[in-house]
Formats: structure tokens, sequence, C-alpha cells
């Protein structure tokens, strides 16, 4: 089957962003803001244990002056993996934040995402990094690991919830919805395919499809994440291999 | 979009990597295992009927070559038939480009865990001695392991040891960079250098994390960890073996305090100095060798890892001849104690 298989042929958003079209530009921008600015929001309420209203600005005000200081055209993939990177990059961005906070009156809204800050507040309640304590690099580093794969997973359950509506597979969504997004123990195949009147095979094929599918699509972001094919398969480990490592 | 909680993610991670089998022979029946290059799960073959342990590996391949060539090694490994070897049965590729190979579904416990139980020194090092003779009966036959491990190892119900993973180490590492059928040994090179490249924090556990899928560090011999192909060949294994002998000698037992007492045995530690030695020409020339020393040791004779002085030599001549040594003194004594009193 090769339509399911590697290399996934969709441009890096670090090579995007150097495109000449503007139309590939502003999609790759897209594709970074939509996975690590909830990420970049928790990490500066948390890290930085800054108030909702100045995280929402100092969430802003970074990507405003990421496009501004053109930092993606600065990231060298053979040092440091994106991830790290950018996480860098807020920090030295939040240590700096009164300049920041006059950036970000310029060029905030200069990302076409839509920034839902209140579910991303809400989102931090069981947040885990003591704001009280000295956080370690190590911690702060899995924390924003943490809520980047969080992000990029929430993208992925989205793409999928849109490919099975196109296919007219939304039971199919559904199944994958009670089963795999439930924190629910108890539930089983064979409850599940009495519930939707199915055999237990069907629903069986059915996760195993949207599993697949869902794997597929989580890749095909991460690579688009990615500076590298090296970064790429290192962060595929990471993300997927870590059930394993 | 629908919030993710940490539980849903990670069960979303496992559920995502559960192998899709459809298409071949194997089904899926639960997750067993995972380690640094993959999952292991319990599978049927439908084909045999028989349960086989089936191991997905955390990469992917898209290029016919590097199939065929993973069915090649698979060839190759079937011909190791030991009792100390698990070899694989089938090598292939699941519908998203990950690889994956059966092998015999062995019940047993892995070596790190199964030593907490063993509490004698010379039961562990008679356990050694049976990794040894798996090991030198693969290189026998032209085949390295390039990941021994006690993690690799594994004590079945009725005590047997086996050696998993077989040449698998390998492939991965080839896989990893990508190398050609031409040049497989150079992926190590291209690999190691690849890891050894950037340098922020995260990279260091990156490093490690890669590590594990090119060897282990702690079991990975000096000329693997530098990438210097060249010098890769059964000494490299050997390194790996005398540094699971360390991990068997110094691991701390729960009940007493040997462990200790094992370290400062100056002879055990001469021979995992030997079998670890930085530069392949000091080491063991082959794992007999190894083992032979191993088994000099459990008998108390001289190794070839250490020059004894006259006291060395005769605290070890005490050791093995005791009870006898201590019946002539006794004897001696009482002879002297006679010849005292009959005098008077």
């Amino acid at each position: 089957m090769p339509g399911d298989q590697f290399p996934i042929t969709r441009w890096s958003v670090i090579d995007a962003v150097k495109s000449e079209d503007p139309a590939e530009q502003t999609r790759a921008l897209d594709t970074l803001f939509a996975a690590y600015w909830k990420p970049v929001y928790k990490y500066v309420r948390l890290r930085w244990n800054r108030p909702t209203e100045d995280a929402q600005d100092l969430t802003q005000g970074f990507f405003a002056e990421m496009l501004e200081r053109d930092l993606l055209a600065k990231y060298d993939p053979a040092k440091s993996r994106l991830r790290t990177y950018l996480r860098l990059c807020v920090d030295s961005f939040v240590m700096n934040q009164e300049k920041a906070a006059r950036r970000q009156k310029r060029g905030g809204n200069a990302t076409h995402v839509a920034l839902d800050f209140p579910a991303a507040e809400g989102e931090l309640a069981g947040a885990t990094i003591d704001p009280a304590s000295i956080p370690s690099p190590e911690s702060l580093e899995e924390f924003f690991e943490r809520e980047w794969v969080r992000s990029l997973f929430a993208l992925a359950v989205e793409d999928l919830r849109k490919l099975c509506s196109e296919r007219e597979r939304e039971r199919t969504f559904r199944l994958f919805d009670d089963y795999d997004l439930s924190d629910d123990e108890e539930i089983s195949y064979e409850r599940l395919a009495a519930e939707y009147a199915m055999p237990v095979t069907d629903v069986t094929n059915a996760l195993s499809w949207a599993r697949r599918e869902f794997r597929r699509i989580a890749l095909e972001r991460l690579r688009e994440l990615c500076g590298s094919d090296e970064e790429f398969h290192r962060e595929a480990h990471a993300v997927f291999g870590s059930d394993a490592a | 979009m629908k919030f993710l909680s940490d539980k849903t993610v990670d069960r979303l991670r496992q559920n995502a990597n559960l192998p899709d089998l459809s298409g071949t022979r194997y089904q899926l029946l639960e997750r067993v295992a995972c380690g640094g290059m993959g999952t292991v799960y319990a599978a049927r073959d439908q084909t045999l009927d028989r349960r086989v342990a089936l191991k997905v590996l955390d990469v992917l391949i898209a290029d016919g070559d590097l199939a065929r060539r993973l069915n090649r090694e698979a060839r190759a490994l079937a011909l190791l038939e030991h009792p100390g070897i698990v070899p694989v049965h089938d090598v292939g590729t699941l519908s998203d480009g990950r690889v994956f190979y059966t092998m015999k579904f062995v019940e047993g416990q892995r070596l790190d865990k199964y030593i907490e139980t063993v509490t004698s020194l010379p039961d562990r090092l008679r356990l050694f001695l049976r990794i040894c003779d798996a090991v030198a009966f693969a290189h026998a036959r032209g085949v390295l392991h390039r990941d021994l491990k006690p993690a690799n190892v594994m004590v079945g119900a009725f005590g047997e040891v086996l050696v998993m993973d077989w040449g698998l180490a390998k492939i991965l590492r080839e896989q990893s960079s990508g190398a050609s059928d031409d040049d497989p040994e150079a992926a190590i090179l291209h690999a190691q250098q690849a890891s050894n490249g950037p340098a922020d924090s995260t990279q260091a556990t990156q490093v490690t994390g890669q590590g594990t899928v090119l060897g282990t560090p702690g079991y990975m011999s000096p000329e693997q960890a530098r990438g210097d192909i060249a010098q890769v060949d059964k000494r490299s294994d050997i390194f790996s073996l005398g540094a699971v002998l360390r991990f068997l000698c110094v691991n701390p037992l729960t009940h007493s305090g040997q462990s200790k007492a094992w370290r400062q045995d100056k002879t055990l530690e001469a021979i995992c100095a030997k079998a670890t030695e930085i530069h392949p020409i000091n080491r063991y020339a082959t794992v007999s060798d190894l083992s032979a020393d191993v088994s000099r040791y459990l008998d108390g004779l001289p190794v070839s890892a250490r020059k004894e002085t006259i006291f060395d030599k005769s605290a070890r001549f005490y050791r093995r001849h005791t009870i006898a040594i201590l019946l002539i003194v006794a004897y001696l004594a009482m002879r002297i104690l006679l010849l005292i009193f009959s005098h008077r």
C-alpha cells in the first residue's frame, strides 16, 4: 500500500517559510502556530508565572516577533530540535518582555489561527510545574514537550475527524472517539459493538483503520514541523516510539 | 478542538502504535513488553497455529532494497540453530511502513530481572558461561550480535538461557543511516556522527534515546561508539560480554552483602577488565577464551587475565584445597601434641 508509506512528501515549515510563494508561507506559518501556540502560552503561564492577560500578550507577541525577526530562517536543524529552539526563543523573548510588548502592539495579529486562550487556560487546570519551585531545564523541556505532543495529537484528531467526514466514515470516528479518546477504563470492543449494533470484528477493523490514519496524519504534521529528516526520525521516536522507549 | 488529557494522549500513543497485521499471517494477541528499539507483542501465527513473539521496530522503511536485505538477514539468522539462541522466524513490513519480525515466544524472565533471584556467584557465572556458549556458536558461523546486554537475554521457565535479537541491531543501524547495500557497515559511522552533532539539553536525551537504537551505552564497545567500523568484529561482542559479566558480578543482591566482596575479587575484575579493554587487540581473542577464564576461575585455577603473585597463588591454593589443608594442619597439630606429651 504505497499510499500509506513514507516518506512524507509535505514540505517542512522551515523550508516553506523560505518559499517565495506567499500562500505557501502563510500555510506554513499557520501550521506552526496551530501546533505551538498552546504549548507556548502554557509555558509562559507556568514557567514565567505570568498572569493570563500577560501570557496572552506575550504569546501573540512572540509569534509576531518570530515573523519580524525571521527567527525560523535562523534555525539550524543540525544544532537542536525546532521545539527546543522555539522554547529557548520564548525564554529570551519573555526576558525582554518590555520590548516584546511594543512589538506585540505592532504585529500581534499576524497569525490566521484563532487563539482560543480561555480554552487553553481551562486546560491548564491540571498543569504540573510548581511555580514556587525552581524547575530544572529537564522538567521545563518535558513540560513543553508534553504540551507540544498534546497539541500535535489534538490537531491530528481534528484532521482525522475531517477525513472521516469526507469519506462518510463518521461512525468510524465516533468509535475512535468513544474508545481511543475516552478516559473510560471499562470501555471494550464488545461494549461498543453492542452499542453500535455491529459485529466486534467491524469495531476492530474500524478502529484499526482510524488508528492507522491517525498515526499517518500525526506523522505528516510532525514531518512539517521538523527541520530535517534526522530530526523527524528522532521526534517520531519521541512521540510514538516513546511508547516503546 | 477536543482537549486531550494526559491519559488520553498516552492511550492514543499506545493504540496508534498497535500494529495493523491485516494482510499478514499473524493475529495480534497482546502487548508483552517495550524497549528502546520497539515493542514486543504476543501474536498467533495463523498458518502454523502457534504463539509467536512479534516485535515492531520504531523504524520505517520505504525502499524495497532494505526490505529485501531484511529478508536476507532473516534467512541467515534462521540458520543459527542452537539451544541458547532464539532465531528470527520471519521479517516483514506493516502497511504503515514499520518493520516487524517474529521469533519463538519465550516464556521467562529477562536476565536483569532473573538474577535478582540468583544469590550465588558461581550460579551467576554458570549462567554467563551459557550465554558465552551461544555467542561462541554464532561467531563460529560468522554472525555477530552487536547489542548484547542483560535485556537481550531471557531465562526460560526451566532455567534455559536464550540470547535474543540476533543481528537485528545491525539491520537497525543500517536503516537509521540509510546505508547502501554495498556498504552496510558505513551506516554505523553515519548514524554515530549524526547522533554526535547537535548539542542542546534535549539532544543529550536524544542521543541516549538514539543510542538505544544504535547500541546500548555501557554495553557498546568503544569502536562501535566511535563508529570505527573497520574494527567492529567479534571482539566488540566480547566487550559487551565483559560488561554483562561485570553486571552479573556487581548487581547488588537483595539479601546479602556479597556483591561488595565480588567487586573486590581481583581475579574476576581482571577478567572483566580484559574483556572490556578499550583496544580490541588487548581483549580476549575469542569468546571461548573468555569463557575458559571464567571456567578456570570457577574451578579455582589460574586465569590468563591476571598474573598471580606468590601470595595470590597461595591464597588460591588454600581456597581450592581448604578442607585438605585444614585436615593436614589438624593432623600435624595432633602429631606435634602427641610428640610433646610422649616426651614428658
